[in-house]
């Protein structure tokens, strides 16, 4: 319980500390929201002035920051220069649509390479396995940006999805309608994301079963006559799991961050392309609330996985015990 | 194991020198424009015609008919080989016009055929690659430099120098990289000079790299300072910096340099997604990533296969860079005396 007490403090520090930092860089920016303000003549000196001080952008950093905080307090995040409005609603419809894309993505990323890592590494040395080997060094080496013009390349050359950009409507349309017009728009994004994320998967855990393989107790279960498949896993896929819920922590900590790209080249109407008009536009509360966001899952996956590793790995809890 | 390690650095340095000598290699200046041939698919290098086989390769002119570009085969054009050309700075230091190979105008040979305003995609893959693999390899070098740096202090000074760099350390590692680079670059000016930006960006994506390193090289240092060599110097009255400099830094190198073929892809890979975003390096620089930019539209996309070639110009980069990653990784490995 302390171990936990002491890890969810650290999340929060986290957290404070990733926020400070962006605020510096704020400080540090050469641009401002309203420099192309200051290039229309239209807009007079006093105007712009007014505007700053109104959204409290005259005040020093220390004052923004207080104030940022009383307003994440709220739940508002601070204020969207750009679209006039709290950030933090603005984050959550976006944020919704990247969730349901991610969530999806990495079931289906799980359930493909978990059985698949175990099955291969059960099959070391066949052909099966070398082919698989060498074609999933070749797209971990790949980069992100490469595999989704890629995919997008072939789906567009061959027409094989109907693509459509823009906002998901709700409105007029029959729920199944919507349900078939989501399911199509999500086929492309969720496929990149699984290919990006499914080789790295497969291959850790590839390894660490044919560690465990490797060791007397799996011999002496096989010696008593207990089936394949039940080894793999009934016996071995425990044993094999530690690095597997390290990377399952890296998979949540990254269903927010993980498919920017993505979400831009497909026109996913996620939080990505959202946070990079944002960027162009210099709307810097709405940065930092799609920043933090992206941070809070990263910090809250990593303590979901050492929560996890903890109540798995026995040797861990008494490690654990043991440092204290 | 050494051909293949021997194989690999051959390819890697074939690649680097070829981007280094960029300028004679490519036949064309990477920003001049040819509006007669937008989108002018790659130029066939041919050795037969009419009039029978030829020993050297020619080519004949892209004409635009109602449906697309035809062969003009009325003339053949062949390729020469040394020839003057536009004029350019050899390694960025004499100004000469010598370049591989050409054809006498008005035919034009691009090999990667060309893009909207009818600039040889070749010429602009090999210029392209200079700016992405520079801004990699310099990302690498900040993140290497203040990663070990702040290892070092870290794993030799032990104490609350080592548990504030450590929470550092945590805290960049929590970052949710692409998201804070985008942030970084909001705060940055959108539109400055492609020098400025390329050095602005390749210092933020160095720095948010250090953590990795540092945490790595902290272990060994931690590992190393306990040695008997090491406690042996210090007893002798050797300085922390003797000490470092002569004992603890050689073997923080593999490290180094395991990091180093990890990190360099890497952080291609995130100058050509910034780059991609329109964040990066500017038009009219080519860089891998702005090039591929225009693949966006889908349009583009369809018709132009030909405009991918520098994502297969990143994909070898990486593959190989990968490729020599394992390799380092599992010498290291055998050489630990731990293991």
């Amino acid at each position: 319980m302390r171990y936990l007490g002491r890890t969810l403090l650290r999340a929060i520090l986290l957290l404070a500390g990733v926020s400070i930092l962006c605020f510096l860089f704020t400080e540090m920016a050469p641009g401002k929201f309203f420099d192309e303000l200051r290039l229309n003549p239209q807009v007079s000196p006093e105007t712009i002035a007014n505007l700053r001080s109104r959204y409290g952008l005259d005040q020093p950093l220390a004052v923004r920051y207080g104030r940022w905080v009383r307003s994440a307090a709220h739940a508002d995040f601070g204020y969207s220069l750009a679209y006039n409005a709290p950030v933090a609603p603005l984050l959550w419809g976006r944020a919704r649509n990247t969730l349901l894309l991610t969530t999806t993505a990495m079931l289906l990323t799980w359930l493909i390479s978990l059985p698949l890592g175990v099955w291969l590494a059960a099959r070391r040395g066949r052909m099966l396995d070398q082919a698989f080997s060498i074609a999933s060094s070749f797209l971990v080496s790949i980069p992100e940006v490469v595999i989704a013009v890629a995919l997008l390349a072939i789906v567009v050359r061959w027409r094989l999805l109907p693509l459509s950009a823009g906002p998901l409507n709700t409105e007029g349309v029959s729920p199944w309608t919507h349900v078939q017009d989501l399911a199509t728009r999500m086929v492309l994004p969720v496929t990149i994301l699984v290919f990006v994320e499914s080789a790295i998967i497969v291959r850790h855990v590839r390894a660490s079963v044919l560690e465990v393989l490797e060791t007397p107790f799996v011999q002496a279960a096989r010696s008593f006559g207990i089936g394949q498949a039940r080894v793999l896993f009934r016996h071995v896929l425990p044993a094999a799991a530690s690095p597997a819920i390290s990377l399952f922590g890296f998979s949540l900590a990254g269903l927010v961050s993980g498919s920017l790209l993505t979400e831009v080249v497909c026109g996913w109407p996620g939080l990505g392309p959202l946070i990079l008009e944002a960027t162009l536009s210099r709307d810097f509360y709405l940065v930092i609330g799609g920043i933090m966001l992206s941070a809070l899952f990263m910090v809250g996956g990593n303590l979901i996985a050492d929560v996890m590793l903890l109540a798995a790995d026995p040797r861990i809890r008494t490690g654990a015990l043991d440092a204290h | 194991m050494r051909t293949k390690t021997a194989i690999l650095i051959a390819a890697l340095g074939a690649l680097h020198l070829a981007l280094l000598c960029a300028g004679f290699i490519a036949p064309y200046d990477p920003v001049a424009q040819n509006r007669e041939v937008p989108y002018a698919p790659p130029t066939r290098l041919h050795l037969h015609d009419a009039s029978g086989w030829h020993l050297r390769p020619f080519v004949f002119r892209w004409t635009l008919a109602d449906d697309g570009y035809l062969e003009d085969k009325s003339h053949s054009f062949p390729v020469h080989l040394w020839t003057t050309g536009s004029s350019y700075k050899f390694l960025g230091l004499f100004e000469t016009t010598r370049h591989l190979f050409s054809v006498d105008s008005p035919a034009t040979v691009a090999l990667f055929g060309t893009d909207g305003f009818g600039r040889d995609e070749f010429s602009r893959v090999l210029y392209g690659g200079q700016i992405s693999v520079a801004a990699g390899i310099a990302a690498t070098l900040i993140a290497l430099l203040a990663g070990a740096l702040f290892g070092v202090i870290a794993g030799y000074y032990g104490n609350w120098t080592d548990q504030s760099l450590m929470a550092g350390t945590e805290l960049f590692l929590s970052l949710p990289w692409l998201y804070f680079l985008l942030g970084v670059r909001a705060f940055l000016p959108l539109h400055v000079s492609p020098v400025r930006t390329f050095f602005l960006l390749t210092c933020v994506i160095g720095l948010i790299g250090w953590a990795r390193p540092a945490r790595l090289v902290r272990g060994i240092v931690l590992s190393s300072r306990t040695r008997n060599y090491v406690l042996a110097a210090r007893s002798f009255g050797a300085s922390d910096l003797h000490v470092i400099r002569e004992h603890i830094l050689p073997e923080v190198l593999g490290v180094l340099m395991t990091q180093a073929t990890v990190l360099v892809p890497r952080y291609i890979a995130a100058e050509v997604t910034l780059s991609f975003f329109g964040l990066g390096v500017n038009e009219p620089v080519a860089s891998w990533g702005n090039m591929l930019s225009t693949l966006q539209q889908y349009s583009v996309l369809v018709s132009y296969a030909w405009l991918l070639a520098p994502a297969g110009a990143l994909v070898i980069t990486s593959v190989i860079y990968a490729l020599l990653a394992d390799v380092v990784q599992s010498r290291l490995e055998f050489q630990q005396p731990g293991n």
